[in-house]
């Protein structure tokens, strides 16, 4: 594909990654980064939350969420690194970044599968 | 022959901008400081809600490793949440949580110029759509609430 039909995807791929950032990860973060480990409330058991992550819905909504949120992380990044700091190598940068999320989202693949 | 004449002509030692077609003028680049966000608040919030995008990757990363961990048994999960109390997970994650909540506010307040959404005709005021989303972070986070600890 030629980079003018995949630019639009990425900034779509960007949009969607920042909606699931700012609607879904808040909560996410607060419960599993805070609450639970530092017993403000108390933790699910295993036993559940095994079965939440074995659910196939569980499977198919947290791949694509990551999905989605790397590809916007890696693309905010990017950006970040050009008009931030300034660093002009501009296709290096892109290469890092987006591979940076593809290889990711392959790691996600194979630990939700891994889980399920 | 060119079309617009001898003054595109390439020749020897003249400057050449990059893509284009060879000039006798001298390009004005002017450099542009690495800490040139640092100068103005407006600036500074800028570069901040975009290195939120590291801090979006990061919780990737750790949920990952939750994931994980729930996948491989109850004492991997354990150890795990042992981990996540321990000081600098702890200190990475308050961090985090604040760009993450900044990204959230901040991507509200841009959504409605980003987008014009117009119902039966009629464009819905930004203020509809901002409130709109924060309805969505609620009723998100207290299904997650919900699901996770019932």
């Amino acid at each position: 594909m030629s980079r003018r039909r995949v630019q639009p995807l990425v900034w779509l791929a960007f949009s969607a990654g920042g909606v699931a950032a700012a609607v879904l990860l808040p909560s996410l973060a607060l419960l599993f980064g805070l609450a639970f480990p530092l017993g403000w409330l108390d933790p699910p058991d295993h036993q559940h939350l095994l079965a939440v992550v074995g659910h196939p819905v569980t499977f198919v909504v947290l791949l694509g969420t990551f999905v989605l949120l790397l590809v916007h992380s890696a693309h905010r990044f990017r950006y970040t690194l050009y008009d931030g700091l300034q660093i002009k190598k501009k296709r290096t940068v892109a290469v890092l970044c987006y591979g940076a999320a593809v290889v990711g989202s392959g790691a996600t693949l194979a630990v939700l599968w891994a889980a399920a | 022959m060119t079309r617009s004449g001898g003054a595109t002509t390439p020749s020897r030692g003249t400057p050449t901008p990059s893509g284009g077609t060879p000039t006798g003028l001298r390009l004005y680049r002017p450099r542009v400081s690495t800490w040139w966000w640092t100068r103005k608040r407006s600036y500074l919030v800028f570069v901040m809600r975009e290195l939120s995008s590291v801090f979006v990757a990061w919780f990737v990363v750790y949920l990952l490793f939750l994931v994980h961990a729930v996948g491989r048994g109850e004492a991997a999960y354990l150890r795990f949440l042992d981990w996540a109390a321990s000081p600098w997970v702890t200190l990475l994650n308050v961090v985090a949580l604040a760009f993450v909540l900044l990204h959230a506010v901040t991507w509200f307040a841009l959504t409605p110029q980003a987008m014009a959404v117009r119902v039966a005709g009629r464009t819905v005021p930004p203020v509809h759509i901002i409130a709109g989303q924060y309805t969505g972070l609620v009723v998100v986070s207290g299904f997650v609430l919900w699901l996770v600890t019932r």
